[in-house]
């Protein structure tokens, strides 16, 4: 056991990886000798080389496209979108190749890719660095989106990612990059991607969110406990595939679902879960499913953030507004 | 040939002249005689069968489809010295190479009747599906340059594409990744004048799309991709420079698609008579065939024969592929992950349902 934070805990999935399988190609925009902008892929260089972790041109579509050819020549690329905000570039490649390959082959050539992409706001930074877009990623057939919550989700479900043969979009919620640390297992371990992890049982209220909006959410928690009111909540992990069961069997108990999710609201993550709990639990329901989210405006610059993002206060508004109802 | 024919001296690399006449003997390759019977038999092959799918196109027999006709000594070139393990990333118009590879006739007829079955190579190795968004493949070929490399294998990838592609970044992207990383892929540009309806002078103010090379730092060529030997020689050389590590190289093969872009378009709309009267002079397999016959290798009276046995060939392979079956529900889904999630399982356990349901209602 060691005490970690997120930066840490990745670092360390990849360099379980790195040195357990060959076929591990760690690359992206200074992702080699300075190990990355938020300094995730350090030191790993210096340890496996610069043929194995390296620096690319800085071309989005390239990165992923050169690894949907390494992943279908036998590499295992995972390749780092340097934010959010510049993945769409290589949009093309995740949308028409790497997500395709399999079906497009029927099955004779597979692309294992992960793409890293730090996302999320909270962080006071420039334009195109805030954004947390899974959801249009959560609608490619063929892709799977996953996103960690802490620094021991974050190393067992990256090391899950590395060794699936599926093409994964592996979020990092950047705000807590370094915000929470926690003892995180030695050696290596696996989180299955797909399963939703319920992290506090409750009886009034299902409330479902992932990255950083867990914590935020346990903050909303402590309010809610001294109004009397007592919440369930559901860490997703992965936006897809979707864990209908823990959602279908949380709402049945609680009858009354709310989802936290950063992202722009309409089409998003929540309105996805909204549905899940009305197709599943329709009988069960004592109010409306809600949606804590963003508003479907471009995320502000950092003066404006404070409208624009999730805060406990604005999750325990409508945990309250719901159990009202 | 590099050297003497670097982009920057604006020269087009060429062996014989339109009609078969060798023009300079220092750069005719050596290729034994029946071998180069064979090849043109294969380049004969090959149109014969491009001819006879946009006839079955118009007979309502297969869907959408891009004629290759009049870019046929390309892909021959190509696949003359693409070996089972070198890498082979095409575009949509290199059936010749295809073929080549180990690709049947049949599994492209599947392809074009809209089953992705015929993706599914049976023989040919190291072979990716045709590409349809234009140039994102060249970044695949970059990328297995890279694992080429990394796993110190003996292999070359052929990566093709056409001259609009030429204008999109993943164009740019692919050749300067595989020109930083020194991969051994040789990107082949068909430049048969048209994107679609567009003209290639439309696609960019450089002199040559070859030319571009330079740019990357990486070897390029023109070419005249309607001369059988000249493609030949040229990628003989790009094989033996990557093979020793002085790859990337950039072949700009200008040729003419004597069809139409796909059995969608009408290229009347925008091109003249004069223009193509012009460009069949300069008709790949006539001009091979023009040199064979000079030398007696070769004549009509054998290809007249040998014409209805390929047309049998093909129209075998055809029926086979009609005959192909039905496509089960379930192949929509099983391909989508390694293992399929619970969602897709509900899924087509609905759809299921549906049609089980639409059976009672249809008569």
């Amino acid at each position: 056991m060691k005490i970690m934070n997120m930066v840490n805990a990745i670092n360390d999935a990849l360099d379980i990886k790195l040195a357990e399988d060959k076929s591990v190609i760690v690359y992206g925009e200074d992702v080699g000798v300075e190990g990355g902008v938020f300094r995730v892929t350090e030191g790993l260089q210096k340890k496996y080389g610069a043929e194995r972790v390296f620096d690319s041109p800085l071309a989005e579509s390239g990165i992923v496209g050169t690894a949907v050819g390494m992943a279908v020549a036998g590499l295992k690329p995972v390749v780092e979108m340097q934010f959010c905000g510049f993945i769409y570039p290589a949009f093309n490649q995740i949308i028409s190749h790497a997500t395709r390959m399999r079906n497009r082959s029927r099955g004779l050539l597979e692309t294992p890719i992960v793409i890293r992409l730090p996302y999320g706001g909270g962080i006071n930074a420039l334009e195109h660095h805030s954004e947390s877009m899974e959801a249009i990623f959560g609608h490619i057939p063929g892709l799977k989106v996953v996103v960690p919550s802490t620094p021991h989700d974050a190393k067992g479900m990256l090391i899950a990612a590395i060794e699936s043969k599926d093409t994964i979009l592996f979020m990092e919620p950047k705000r807590i990059y370094r915000a929470i640390k926690q003892e995180v297992a030695d050696g290596k371990y696996t989180i299955p991607l797909g399963k939703a992890n319920v992290l506090t049982q409750g009886k009034d209220v299902t409330v479902v969110a992932y990255g950083a909006m867990v914590r935020e959410v346990q903050k909303a928690m402590v309010m809610a406990k001294e109004a009397g009111i007592s919440v369930e909540l559901i860490d997703l992990r992965s936006v897809y595939p979707i864990d209908r069961e823990t959602i279908a069997k949380s709402v049945k108990k609680t009858g009354r679902i709310i989802t936290v999710t950063e992202g722009p609201r309409t089409y998003g993550v929540g309105s996805e879960i909204s549905q899940i709990a009305l197709e599943e639990a329709f009988l069960h329901l004592e109010a409306p499913p809600a949606r804590v989210s963003g508003y479907d405006v471009i995320v502000p610059l950092p003066k404006g953030e404070h409208h624009y993002m999730q805060d406990a206060y604005k999750i325990f508004y409508e945990i309250e507004k719901t159990v009202k109802y | 040939m590099f050297n003497e024919y670097n982009p920057l001296e604006k020269k087009m690399f060429q062996v014989i002249d339109n009609n078969g006449k060798v023009l300079d003997k220092k750069w005719m390759p050596k290729i034994d005689n029946e071998k180069l019977v064979t090849i043109y038999k294969d380049m004969l092959f090959a149109r014969t069968a491009d001819l006879q799918i946009v006839s079955y196109q118009r007979q309502g027999r297969i869907f959408t489809y891009p004629p290759n006709y009049g870019q046929e000594a390309i892909a021959a070139a190509a696949g003359v010295h693409i070996k089972d393990n070198d890498w082979l990333v095409p575009a949509f118009r290199e059936m010749g190479t295809m073929l080549a590879k180990g690709v049947s006739l049949k599994e492209l007829f599947l392809y074009f009747m809209g089953y992705e079955d015929g993706s599914a190579f049976k023989k040919a190795k190291n072979t990716l599906p045709i590409s349809v968004p234009i140039a994102s493949q060249l970044l695949h070929a970059a990328g297995i340059g890279y694992a080429i490399k990394y796993n110190k294998e003996d292999k070359v990838v052929f990566g093709f594409v056409g001259d609009g592609g030429t204008s999109e970044g993943d164009f740019h992207e692919a050749v300067n990744f595989a020109g930083v990383w020194k991969v051994p892929v040789i990107f082949i540009i068909q430049n048969n004048q048209y994107g679609i309806s567009t003209p290639t002078k439309m696609q960019t103010a450089s002199e040559s799309l070859a030319i571009k090379a330079v740019a990357y730092g990486v070897k390029g060529i023109q070419v005249d991709g309607n001369d059988f030997f000249a493609m030949y020689k040229a990628i003989e050389e790009s094989v033996d420079a990557c093979r020793k590590g002085e790859g990337p190289i950039l072949i700009e093969a200008v040729t003419y698609r004597k069809g139409a872009h796909t059995t969608s378009d009408d290229p009347t709309k925008y091109r003249t008579k004069e223009e193509e009267q012009e460009w069949e002079a300069k008709d790949p397999m006539k001009r091979l065939k023009s040199y064979l016959i000079s030398k007696k290798l070769w004549s009509e009276k054998e290809e007249e024969s040998i014409l209805p046995q390929f047309k049998e060939e093909i129209d075998r392979q055809f029926i086979e592929a009609e005959n192909y079956g039905p496509y089960p529900a379930e192949d929509i889904f099983k391909y989508m992950y390694s293992e399929m999630p619970d969602d897709l399982k509900d899924q087509i356990s609905e759809h299921e349902r549906f049609l089980q349901w639409k059976s009672t209602k249809v008569k």
